[in-house]
């Protein structure tokens, strides 16, 4: 296809066909207004803000969605010729911008958009000054659409982008408008909450104050706040965000743009578990006394630790680390354990079958997110997207909607916002399609670009090993003769952020040592004297070991803790945490941990060197540069270091049977899956809500 | 004036049956099978020669429309007729539709087959509940018969779908109308692509209105160049006029194009009520045409391009004739309203201008506004034209314009006048 000639403001640009007009205007430089333009929406020309002046055209024309090939040439041949700035430009938007407003209230002053507002925005560039406008204005009762949605309804400027990201991008119809004309109205029509994971995305779409967070109304003004870049943990996805703080509080995640991994999405939890940064906080360090936790200052925590280490003998001591850790402490935390010589040490705390000695690609997400945009088929085992990794799958979502792609289910038969065929629950049609004897083998052999998604909780399990490895054989099935480039098939989604991070430090048991569960049942028979936690709070300890927990909340680890030494959250420090598909990024420390909280690499540094072996690294700098030598890969920030599909081999060798026992997702309350989320006010209500609603009886027979 | 044996709709008044041995005895359906043994080509051609022009208000030549359609494409091809007669003042569809449904439903197999379609939609109006019955009627007539359907007499597999809107102006538009069809809220598409390359379930689509359609066989059985020759040029052929208001007697007359509207009203409605003299002004193609007033309507000729002349338009041909007992701003402020209560939401200038142009209006024909508000409503109504995704926005406007343009002088009155009532009343 050849590019078009055009002329923007007198300055000529060649554009690809299938461009628009305000696309050609943003590639010369050329700014255009709008309302109801999202680049990654559908277009619906509703807010008539972007028009522009054709030369030859007597009609304004509506640049967001008129075709520069749409156009219909000069009769001399010669190109068109785009004005932004002519009269009727100016004339057009600044009536646009009068009729938009005529029906706003002047709330600006009480309102939460303010500051952050593109109607405040443009109507301070394109808008005039005064109002003509005499008439009562329109008044719309609120609407009830969720917790995390505050409606001012009275300002909706009907953009319809709330409406067109529910039903393209989240999945779930169920925002939409009633009404014609000025009486038109967005609702959920039951004035029901709204049930999507990605639902508080409207609240940045909304251009207006029309949708806000609840959960923050009123409780700051933007331009209060200091912006931090950074990185979200609740999954393994690694979304980019922007944490937004005032003081010593974190107040609000807003996303940020990542093309590669999230877009501009982030989901509910990721949104507004921030909540849960300020309550239950471990600020102190503190010491069981005849069974009672009671507060201490760290000299004593870190003596009485440092004790129980040195006392027990290294083949009783466990090292566990978990969900949320970053690379820097999981590094000195594995460094900790091999100067105590100890071989006992995990960073699965699920008890996923994933062995780093395989090779990087055996446990990672190797078609990578944005490689899901060329699937033409994909096979999910064990796995619910959906819950497990929100965006990741309105990913797949947009590629199932472009048309093309067929879904395979095998496992849990859960409402995924896409229809896919459901094969079945288990291991046995694993089997099947393993052997080719089911319809599905047949359309991943027809794929160009097949993906197969094994997720965490079918990884888990007992046989996870043998579900891996019949799972790398279809997929190297799917690919074998065929000419893929460098695809690799085979991809692990990860639910805990810092687990792909974990393995590539080799964070596994040595020669002879326990993994998670071998730990635990030593500890169940006392055959275990300490175990040491590092933010390991989702599984249970029997009694007996003594328990060292070093993590920012008051959950379950904490709760069975014998010595607590109160770390920092990630918001709260600088630190590396490895995507499910292998790209290292890195937090920034948004305020300081809480009370006498230390980061935690810090406080291992302290710890070790109450032990009389003390790590050689004083700074985070010089940790890091010791980190470096050891993981080289980890220095590539936002890069991938992409595994070798000799992984995906390696993975496919292992053999064994797979039980009857159906998949089931690694997530049961997507609310509720770390210790953040589950002291934030925010998820518990939704937890609950989600839980009325797929228990009433009215939804239930709707289904 | 028309004569007789020119007449197309030779059962407009429902005096005869409407069924299919009536109307094949009044030439419906005869040499059907010739004309489609002659080819699109020759169809398209035949209807290009006889310069008709579309009948649903733009006046686009029906010929040339139906060549944009694709002639080589994998996807099916759909006629759409659009039966969604809600401008007010027109009134013309809903007669042939109850009174001579033939000759549409051989229109819609001649021009589904010049355009290569084997299914046309026709889309009625919700309030027309008779007529889609008998419209449904007469096409189990046409299936029974085998003129239409599966293995027809003609050659041609051809399906007729009647789908039954809710009411709603906007649906008459095309792109609203396709999305009405599919199950949608009826909102138009933006344009480009326009229906010939992306219409009904995305597929090359063709929307006419039904009296273009209708007269589509008697064009080809006595010849394009017959149509051509009534009229005027570049507005040929015969029309349904449509006159209601203050006439003598209202009706729907078939005529030639180019009729002078003196003549119309006179011969056919029995005069404007109180005389020629009485005359105030006439809207000549529905609301949204802006009126023409006495003095322009003495020699003014009932066509497309006589009407633009004077900044107006044929639309559908509805007169609307309104005399010297008018309140004229009342009259434009309901119509106004209807355009408000009508526009569908979407983009933003018809949405909020509508409404704005509505209330000052409402304010104007009582007097209670401010004379420099005349100059604001005429900029509202500017910045409504030609900014919006469908004509609704124009349609709303020019009806306003039209009266600020012509009857400036008596807003200005009512405004003073309250305005002394107001000083009065305060000593």
């Amino acid at each position: 296809m050849t590019t078009k000639p055009i002329i923007i403001d007198g300055k000529q640009i060649e554009v690809e066909p299938g461009t628009t007009i305000l696309q050609a205007c943003e590639m010369a430089g050329v700014e255009i207004p709008r309302f109801c333009y999202h680049e990654r929406l559908s277009i619906a020309g509703n807010c008539r803000m972007c028009l522009v002046e054709v030369e030859g055209i007597p009609k304004p024309i509506a640049s967001c969605a008129m075709g520069v090939t749409d156009l219909p040439p000069n009769k001399d041949g010669a190109p068109r010729k785009v004005l932004t700035a002519s009269p009727m430009v100016k004339a057009a938007r600044e009536g646009v911008m009068e009729f938009l407003l005529i029906n706003h209230p002047l709330d600006c002053p009480i309102c939460d958009q303010g500051g952050e507002c593109d109607l405040q925005d443009q109507a301070m560039a394109y808008g005039v000054g005064g109002s003509r406008y005499d008439e009562n204005k329109r008044a719309v009762e609120e609407k009830y659409i969720g917790p995390l949605i505050k409606t001012f309804m009275n300002r909706c400027i009907h953009c319809t982008r709330c409406i067109r990201f529910m039903t393209e991008v989240a999945g779930v119809e169920e925002l939409g408008a009633i009404s014609r004309g000025e009486d038109m109205e967005i609702t959920t029509y039951l004035d029901r909450g709204i049930l999507s994971e990605m639902s508080a995305n409207v609240n940045d779409l909304c251009p207006v104050g029309a949708l806000t967070h609840r959960p923050w109304s009123y409780i700051a003004r933007p331009w209060e706040l200091d912006k931090t870049e950074s990185i979200d943990v609740m999954d393994a996805l690694g979304s980019a965000i922007r944490v937004d703080s005032r003081g010593k509080a974190v107040l609000r995640v807003l996303p940020r743009n990542n093309d590669d991994v999230n877009e501009e999405w982030i989901s509910d939890k990721t949104r507004f578990a921030c909540d849960g940064l300020r309550m239950q906080r471990l600020d102190q360090p503190y010491v069981r006394e005849a069974g009672r936790l009671r507060p201490a200052n760290w000299d004593e925590a870190l003596a009485l630790a440092a004790q129980k280490l040195k006392e027990a003998s290294p083949e009783r001591i466990g090292f566990l680390a978990g969900d949320l850790a970053s690379v820097e402490e999981m590094f000195a935390f594995k460094d900790l354990a091999s100067r105590l010589k100890v071989a006992n040490i995990d960073c699965r705390q699920d008890g996923a079958k994933l062995d780093p000695a395989l090779g990087r690609a055996s446990y990672l997400f190797n078609s990578t997110i944005a490689g899901i945009d060329e699937a033409d088929a994909i096979l999910l085992i064990g796995t619910n997207p959906r819950l497990e990794a929100a965006v990741l799958n309105a990913r797949i979502l947009k590629r199932w909607r472009q048309g093309g792609l067929k879904v395979g289910v095998i496992g849990e038969a859960a409402p995924l916002t896409y229809k896919y065929d459901y094969l079945g629950a288990g291991g046995q049609t694993l089997q099947e399609v393993a052997d080719g004897k089911h319809s599905f083998a047949e359309v991943l052999k027809d794929a160009k670009r097949p993906l197969i998604i094994v997720g965490a909780g079918a990884v888990a399990r007992a046989d996870g090993a043998a579900i891996l490895g019949m799972a790398s054989r279809i997929a190297l099935g799917a690919i074998e003769g065929k000419d893929v480039g460098g695809w690799n098939p085979m991809n692990v989604l990860h639910t805990a952020a810092s687990r792909v991070g974990g393995l590539d430090l080799q964070l596994v048991p040595g020669k002879g040592g326990l993994d998670t569960a071998g730990q635990i049942a030593a500890a169940a028979v006392g055959k275990l004297d300490v175990l040491y936690l590092l933010g390991v709070d989702e599984i249970d300890v029997p009694p007996g070991a003594f328990v060292i927990y070093q993590g920012h909340h008051g959950d379950r680890g904490a709760h069975r803790a014998d010595v607590i030494l109160p770390g920092a959250a990630y918001t709260e420090k600088s630190g590396s945490y490895v995507n499910t598909e292998g790209r290292v990024q890195l937090t920034e420390r948004v305020v300081f941990a809480p009370g006498q909280a230390k980061e935690d690499w810090a406080i291992l540094r302290a710890l070790s060197a109450q032990v009389g072996n003390a790590l050689p690294y004083d700074t985070l700098a010089q940790l890091r540069s010791e980190m470096y030598k050891d993981v080289p890969h980890f220095a590539r920030l936002n890069e991938i270091a992409a595994g070798s599909l000799d992984g995906v081999k390696a993975l496919a060798k292992a053999t064994g049977s797979i039980s009857a026992e159906p998949f089931v997702s690694s997530v049961k309350d997507f609310y509720l899956t770390n210790p953040i989320a589950r002291s934030s006010a925010v998820m518990a209500e939704m937890s609950a809500l989600k839980k009325n609603m797929q228990d009433s009886p009215r939804l239930k027979a709707a289904e | 004036m028309l004569q007789d044996k020119d007449r197309i709709f030779r059962n407009l008044y429902g005096f005869h049956d409407w069924r299919l041995p009536a109307a094949r005895a009044r030439g419906a359906w005869d040499g059907t099978k010739g004309f489609i043994e002659n080819g699109h080509d020759w169809i398209i051609n035949e209807v290009k020669t006889s310069g008709l022009r579309g009948r649903g208000g733009a006046g686009f030549p029906t010929g040339l429309k139906w060549s944009f359609m694709p002639k080589n494409d994998a996807r099916p091809s759909y006629l759409v007729i659009n039966g969604d007669e809600s401008e007010p003042g027109s009134c013309k569809d809903r007669e042939i539709m109850r009174h001579d449904p033939h000759l549409l439903i051989e229109g819609a197999l001649l021009a589904s087959f010049a355009m290569r379609a084997h299914t046309c939609f026709i889309y009625i109006r919700g309030e027309f509940i008779r007529e889609r019955e008998r419209l449904q009627a007469a096409v189990d007539e046409a299936y029974d018969a085998k003129l239409i359907g599966k293995d027809n007499v003609h050659g041609w597999d051809f399906d007729i779908v009647i789908h039954h809107g809710a009411g709603a102006y906007i649906c008459g538009e095309e792109t609203a109308l396709i999305e009405s069809i599919e199950g949608k809220k009826g909102m138009p598409r933006l344009k480009p692509p326009f229906p010939a390359n992306v219409g009904l379930y995305g597929a090359p689509t063709t929307v006419n209105n039904v009296e273009s359609i209708a007269v589509v066989g008697d064009i080809l059985r006595r010849g394009g160049a017959w149509f051509a020759s009534l009229g005027k040029p570049n507005n040929t052929g015969t029309k349904l006029f449509q006159i209601s208001g203050h006439v003598n007697n209202p009706c729907v007359v078939e005529e030639e194009m180019g009729i002078p509207l003196r003549e119309l009203i006179d011969k056919h409605c029995g005069g404007v009520r109180g005389g020629w003299d009485n005359l105030l002004c006439a809207i000549p193609g529905g609301s949204s045409m802006p009126m023409i007033p006495a003095e322009q309507c003495n020699d003014l000729t009932m066509d497309f391009d006589a009407l633009v002349k004077l900044k107006s338009g044929l639309g559908t041909a509805a007169v609307i004739v309104m005399d010297k007992s008018t309140d004229i701003i009342k009259a434009i402020t309901r119509i106004a309203y209807f355009y408000k209560h009508e526009s569908c939401g979407q983009c933003t200038p018809c949405r909020e201008g509508t409404g704005w142009m509505f209330r000052v209006l409402d304010r104007m024909q009582r007097g209670e506004a401010e004379l420099r508000e005349i100059d604001l409503l005429y900029n509202v109504t500017k910045q409504v034209e030609g900014h919006t995704i469908c004509a609704l926005g124009d349609a709303a406007a020019w009806p306003v314009q039209g009266l600020l343009r012509n009857y400036r002088h008596v807003i200005e009155e009512r405004i003073e006048a309250r305005k002394a009532l107001a000083r009065e009343a305060a000593e």
